[in-house]
């Protein structure tokens, strides 16, 4: 089976800088992992580089889709092969209406103009999943959004573009805590065979709502650690230190 | 047919040529072609005065001394063809009418879809010529006069002679002058007191003469309490040589009537277009400019509002998109005469490789005009690292009750929006082209809805292969 997400001895700069240096991680489809660490770890570099963020550079290693090498493909190829990134800072773009976006993407991530009952239907849905006012639908993407409003528009992009494989990048910071429930279900409700995610994040309250299969611990530009959920809680018990520690004496 | 009338290429992207042999063409600037041009129309000798007087204004004023390079127009003046009579039976009365090149042609530019359910209400050109022309029967039951600038002269000369030329007078400046001399073609409005007009006049027209410049005039009254939308559109085939636009749009809006004028126009890039707008609004009157120039080698445009009459108001929305070889010098005016009279200035402008675009405004209050108030935004999207942008906006404030707002903004696109878009299955171009439309929305937004579309495809034809 190659249906999974593949990153191997990925080495990434920016600016001369070292960012990552040598992360390997595997990502099932129908998993959902979770990807801890200290700031500064490169966990968004991760998810930026697997999306084709072009301000890095990829000096050695691969990524994978479905068996399929991605490395060198631009930011749209990959959205269209089933991508996601959920921004830890989502842009604002004015003038440009959800709705109308969304129709846009979708058109691109369907390779045809969707059927407008379908796209409607995909809308409602999530819409209403998310408890949220279809107002949404006509306002500017993320202009003047609140903090915790562009994540959850960040979610309702996931729920209408359905992605295969997803990186949700801290989306649970800035949320409050029905704000952070109604984010779990967004994401809960696209679990299946057919969908994994990569959840990055600091605290493991988010992770009491989406649990993990396996949860990934990077620092300093590299996967240290990789283990269950129970991992996750072990973190939030003894933070990182004795981590480090046991990676400096490796 | 003169050698160089044939030269017309049909490269561009709505290019045509269509083999439709003028019965006269006049080239040259001098007397002698004024005077033709005012015979073959059959004008009053009134006229053919105003022409000759207007034309040696013409030569007394000076260029412009501020603003965009003219010289290597004033060069060419007297290369320009300043009328061409295409050979046709005058104005149709219906579709049927209208000779199957011309027909042709609007198929071309992609107007009958979007336009044929209106055309009951078009007055649309063919050179200087309107050859198809029929007014929508209710508009007539109201008493709307909606004809030819030729037509509202011959037909309704006393009301045209009372506003013709009385809100842009030829002297107003070098190229109202050259209108003035030579104008051809264009509309004459007349909403009377009271009347709603609920569908846009619309009105096509298109240049298709090598070297020869469309000198449009167009005359708007809208009587007390009525109201219009009056709409024109206009792309042009591209000329082997630099070509000349000069229009006059005047419009006189009375006590507590509503108008709008609208005009999208997308002219080949060695096109001269220098135009003056002018609205006067009476009391309690209301009157918007809405400005899209794209294309064009030289723009010069600044719609302008006299508010005269008290809370008289008036708002001015327009988007500029000059490209490498362009250079887009647009902007507005508010001349605040009155009391508690207020505007509105909303200028969008992109400026694409090596292209320039100028915003040039100007708000005035007069000393007695209390209360007045005047907002003015103008924004700048810069796409690359070498496009243009400035910004010149003139205050004169008589007035210490006047409220007066002024923002201005200047943008790149940013590379963080692109990849957003990007990581949502847009390709790069699509994205960029996405972020321009957003950024043109709040006036965009304004326009009917097919115009809005042909705006939208305008700005992704605009923005291809921009990025990357
Ligand atoms: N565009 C950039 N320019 C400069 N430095 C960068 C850039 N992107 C990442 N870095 C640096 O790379 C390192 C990793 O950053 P990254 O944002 O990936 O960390 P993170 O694990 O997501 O941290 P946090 O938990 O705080 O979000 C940091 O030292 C950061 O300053
Ligand atoms: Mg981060």
């Amino acid at each position: 089976m190659t249906n999974r997400l593949e990153i191997q001895d990925l080495w990434v700069s920016h600016d001369g800088q070292m960012i990552l240096k040598g992360v390997t991680l595997t990502l099932p489809l129908g998993e959902v992992h979770a990807l801890m660490g200290p700031n500064g770890a490169g966990k968004s570099t991760l998810g930026k580089v697997i999306a084709g963020d072009p301000t890095y550079q990829v000096e050695k290693g691969r990524i994978l889709l479905d068996g399929e090498e991605i490395t060198d493909l631009s930011p749209d190829e990959r959205a269209r092969k089933g991508l996601f990134l959920a921004f830890q800072y989502p842009v604002e773009v004015p003038g440009v209406q959800v709705a109308n976006f969304l129709r846009l993407a979708l058109k691109e991530r369907l390779g045809q103009e969707p059927p407008i009952t379908e796209f409607y239907a995909r809308l409602k849905e999530a819409i209403e999943l998310l408890d949220w006012d279809e107002a949404v639908l006509s306002r500017y993407l993320n202009e003047g959004f609140s903090g915790g409003e562009k994540k959850k528009n960040e979610i309702l992009q996931l729920m209408v573009l359905r992605p295969r494989y997803a990186i949700l990048d801290e989306t649970d910071s800035g949320l409050d805590i029905d704000a952070l429930k109604v984010v779990a279900r967004g994401v809960n409700s696209m679990r299946g065979p057919a969908f994994s995610a990569l959840v990055i994040t600091h605290y493991q309250r988010l992770l009491n709502y989406i649990v993990p299969d396996v949860v990934h611990v990077m620092m300093n530009g590299r996967v240290v650690k990789t283990g269950g959920p129970e991992l996750a809680l072990e973190l939030e018990k003894r933070g990182y230190d004795w981590l480090k520690e046991e990676v400096a004496g490796a | 047919m003169p050698e160089d009338l044939k030269h017309i290429a049909d490269d561009y992207r709505w290019g045509f040529r269509d083999e439709v042999e003028p019965e006269l063409a006049l080239k040259g600037l001098t007397p002698e072609t004024v005077r033709k041009i005012s015979e073959a129309k059959g004008e009053p000798a009134w006229m053919t005065e105003f022409r000759l007087k207007a034309l040696e204004a013409f030569f007394k004023m000076p260029m412009p001394k501020w603003g965009p390079d003219l010289s290597a127009l004033e060069q060419k003046l007297d290369d320009f063809y300043y009328y061409v009579k295409p050979p046709s039976r005058g104005p149709a009365e219906s579709w049927e009418e209208v000779p199957e090149e011309i027909k042709k042609t609007y198929e071309r530019l992609g107007i009958p879809e979007a336009e044929r359910k209106v055309l009951a209400g078009v007055g649309a050109q063919y050179d200087s010529e309107v050859v198809y022309h029929k007014i929508k029967e209710e508009l007539e039951k109201k008493g709307v006069v909606f004809v030819s600038i030729e037509e509202g002269l011959k037909e309704y000369e006393e009301l045209f002679k009372k506003y013709f030329a009385k809100i842009v007078p030829p002297t107003d400046n070098k190229f109202a002058a050259l209108n003035s001399a030579v104008w051809s073609g264009g509309s004459f409005v007349y909403v009377p007191p009271g009347v709603e007009v609920e569908v846009p006049l619309q009105a096509y027209f298109r240049v298709n003469t090598a070297g020869f410049g469309q000198f449009e005039r167009t005359l708007i009254i809208v009587d007390e309490g009525a109201k219009v939308h009056y709409i024109e559109g206009c792309t042009a085939p591209l000329y082997t040589t630099e070509a000349l636009h000069t229009g006059v749009i005047e419009i006189y809006v009375h006590k507590n009537a509503h108008s709008r004028y609208t005009t999208i126009q997308n002219w080949p890039t060695n096109m001269y277009n220098l135009v003056t707008q002018r609205a006067i609004v009476e009391e309690g009157g209301y009157h918007m400019w809405l400005d899209g120039n794209l294309g064009s080698k030289v723009t010069m445009k600044y719609p302008s509002s006299i508010l005269k009459g008290r809370g008289a108001r008036s708002e001015v929305l327009s988007i500029a998109f000059a490209k490498t070889g362009q250079h887009l010098d647009t902007g507005a005016k508010l001349i605040h005469l009155a009391e508690d009279t207020s505007g509105q200035i909303v200028s969008k402008s992109i400026s694409k490789g090596e292209g320039r675009s100028s915003y040039r405004g100007l708000v005035k209050v007069s000393k007695n005009a209390n209360r007045a108030r005047a907002n003015v935004e103008c924004d700048a999207l810069l796409i690359d690292p070498e496009s243009k942008t400035d910004t010149y906006p003139y205050m004169e404030i008589n007035n210490e009750t006047a409220q007066i707002g002024h923002e201005a903004t200047v943008s790149r696109l940013a590379d963080d929006q692109i990849f957003y878009l990007q990581t949502r299955g847009l390709p790069e171009d699509e994205a960029a082209a996405l972020i321009v439309r957003g950024f043109i929305e709040p006036v965009a937004k304004e326009l009917p809805l097919e115009f809005a579309v042909e705006l939208n495809r305008l700005i992704e034809l605009e923005m291809e292969g921009s990025v990357g």
